[in-house]
């Protein structure tokens, strides 16, 4: 006979949060990378770090189905479940955003002009601080929990939320900054290609996006 | 002594001896389990708790209970002059809860020894002897404490892990209030401690203290035990400047030190009610055949003894197997969390039983651990389960009445009283 006490215990879906929102940090700081081996026209090396890419945004998608298949509508959690559900969509789009931008670089074999590599280099490292933050702010909700979700941790995340706020509106002025240089230029380049150029752009930005989505569902979640 | 006195009681003791084997290999698991899943004892320890306090409980502060299902539940006045009519029923009692739990543990429903016989010593006495036979208001005493003591547990280890974590986890540096509050927790674990063996230890051996007396006795004594406590407590190493997260690793260490006698306390609540629950039915019949049907008179309490030897021979034949796995699946119950809801359901088992009414030590302490949920404690909790465990004895206490009816006119039938 299995103990009815083993059954009252379900699997906490904190460990499992934060383990696909680390897979999907990963899978978005491979970014970087990326872009030094795009800017350099060195495809070879693109090529294996998007495959990495790929497989990492994989990995993540396991990892979510995982968590909502231990998410049944019978489990009392201190948390409400529907937040916790967006809360790893979001992680979702995250991955999936980035193995979209790697997809269409390569897939184009995308040149940027050179007056542009700077800014570009710029916006992905702020849209990957940006996801830094919010893995580091999943991470503390482990913390959280060990703390009954109140008191001095919660005022910590709140904390680092708000750096990740800042972080996103960093990341909103380096992409209209991206945007206007690109427009000086555009006259000078193929149209099909400033179509794509301004494509990668938006996603780029949208990865900040996310990231801070991610937040604002954390701090609902734990505002209860 | 009465006809075939000795071989009723021998098969009496043979079946309860097969209970009690059941209450060790399954349900001690669960008193266990809160200890286990934090990791606050191992195997050995806990074995050894077991057997300690499980005997210390059912011999100090177990006979109100076995009392209170002997002759508390029905009128046995009436039935001074048909003694075979009691010790049938009796042992019809013992046959129903018997076949139903070892039923319900084949199909894994998770059922308490305290709902089968109360159930099927009220079907007995109502059908047999019918309802004005049944003291209803004690029946009516016992089905509200079953509401009540997981209820009660519930609330106690809400507001006791909301004190927690007000203490030690919302506090700036948690480890240095734990250092400030963690004595005063021992100094309550000591109370229900010394409560209960010293005290109850005492008037075991007719030795009767005057309040005061008793007062400035359990003070001392819950004194002692807060200092040794502290000096446990203090041979954990620990780096002050260490970050917050080593501080909660550092803090439920102290906490585990505090749980470990806390589970003392609950297998002790659990001796008081469980065993002397199973040995209530076995008791009855022990007095009729002895004092030839006269139930009233003392039982003798070696009986309590033999229901502990077998909760043991089950704990160290199956407990310990089970008792490995709970402590290696229940890994979400921190030793903090694990206190907060042993503490208060133990309490709440041993108030309880001192006044005789007996109550389901594992529903309590499934009241407990919600408690603590209910707190924003515990990651996440089988609702399903949890409404199972509650409504289990919804189901138990109509199907062990029906049982035992159904033996007692097997046993009359066939050996015709």
């Amino acid at each position: 006979m299995v103990s009815p006490f083993l059954k009252l215990f379900g699997r906490s879906p904190f460990k499992l949060l934060h383990e696909h929102m680390s897979t999907v940090f990963e899978c978005v700081k491979t970014l970087a990378p990326f872009f030094t081996a795009v800017l350099a026209e060195n495809w070879e090396e693109a090529a294996t770090l998007q495959e990495k890419i790929t497989e990492l945004e994989n990995k993540a998608d396991d990892l979510k189905r995982d968590l909502r298949l231990n998410l049944p509508k019978d489990l009392f959690l201190p948390v409400a479940r529907t937040d916790l559900l967006e809360l790893t969509s979001y992680q979702d789009y995250l991955a999936n955003t980035a193995k979209d931008i790697a997809g269409l670089t390569l897939g184009r074999r995308m040149t940027f002009p050179p007056q542009i590599h700077g800014n570009i280099h710029h916006l992905l490292q702020s849209s990957i601080a940006s996801a830094k933050q919010a893995y580091r702010t999943i991470r503390e909700l482990n913390e959280l929990l060990e703390a009954g979700f109140s008191g001095h941790e919660k005022e910590v995340i709140e904390k680092m939320l708000d750096t990740l706020h800042q972080i996103e509106h960093e990341n909103d002025k380096i992409q209209i900054t991206v945007y206007q240089t690109l427009y000086k230029l555009e006259s000078t380049l193929p149209p099909v290609d400033v179509i794509f150029i301004y494509k990668i752009i938006e996603w780029l930005g949208q990865l900040a996006d996310y990231a801070e989505k991610v937040g604002d569902r954390l701090q609902i979640c734990i505002s209860r | 002594m009465l006809e075939y006195g000795l071989l009723i009681i021998i098969i009496a003791l043979a079946i309860g001896f097969v209970m009690t084997w059941g209450v060790g290999a399954n349900d001690l698991a669960n008193i266990m389990s809160t200890a286990m899943g934090s990791k606050s004892l191992t195997v050995p320890q806990a074995m050894m708790i077991a057997v300690i306090f499980e005997i210390a409980g059912a011999l100090l502060n177990g006979a109100h209970v076995t009392h209170t299902i002997k002759n508390g539940i029905i009128n046995t006045g009436l039935l001074a002059y048909s003694p075979y009519t009691l010790v049938f029923g009796m042992l019809s009692v013992l046959l129903a809860s018997g076949t139903w739990m070892l039923f319900a543990s084949y199909i894994a429903m998770p059922v308490s020894i305290t709902n089968a016989i109360v159930g099927s010593i009220v079907g007995f006495g109502l059908i047999v002897l019918g309802p004005h036979a049944v003291h209803w208001h004690i029946v009516i005493t016992i089905a509200i404490s079953w509401i009540c003591a997981p209820t009660i547990s519930c609330i106690v280890s809400y507001f006791l892990f909301i004190i927690i974590k007000r203490t030690i986890f919302n506090q700036l540096s948690p480890a240095k209030s734990a250092h400030r509050a963690i004595p005063i927790y021992f100094f309550i674990v000591g109370m229900v401690l010394t409560d209960m063996t010293i005290l109850k230890g005492l008037e075991h051996f007719h030795v009767y203290l005057s309040s005061p007396a008793k007062f400035f006795t359990m003070i001392i004594c819950s004194l002692i035990f807060a200092i040794v406590g502290n000096l446990l407590t203090k041979k954990i190493p620990f780096d002050p400047t260490s970050k917050r997260f080593r501080q909660h690793i550092y803090v439920e260490k102290l906490f585990s030190v505090l749980m470990a006698f806390t589970a003392c306390a609950m297998v002790f609540a659990h001796g008081s009610n469980d065993v002397a629950i199973a040995m209530g039915p076995i008791a009855a019949i022990m007095s009729i055949v002895r004092h030839n049907g006269d139930i009233a008179n003392s039982f003798p309490h070696w009986i309590l003894l033999f229901g502990c030897i077998g909760v043991i021979t089950g704990l160290f034949m199956y407990g310990r197997k089970v008792i490995i796995t709970v402590g290696t699946n229940i890994t979400d119950l921190t030793p903090s969390r694990a206190f907060a809801a042993t503490l208060a359901s133990a309490t709440t088992v041993i108030v309880s039983t001192s006044t005789g009414i007996p109550v389901s030590a594992t529903q309590t302490l499934v009241g407990g651990v919600l408690g603590v949920g209910l707190a924003r404690g515990i990651g996440a909790l089988n609702v399903t389960t949890l409404r199972n465990i509650f409504m289990s004895w919804v189901i138990t206490v109509p199907v062990a009445a029906i049982l035992s009816v159904v033996f007692y006119y097997l046993l009359t039938y066939l050996f015709g009283a």
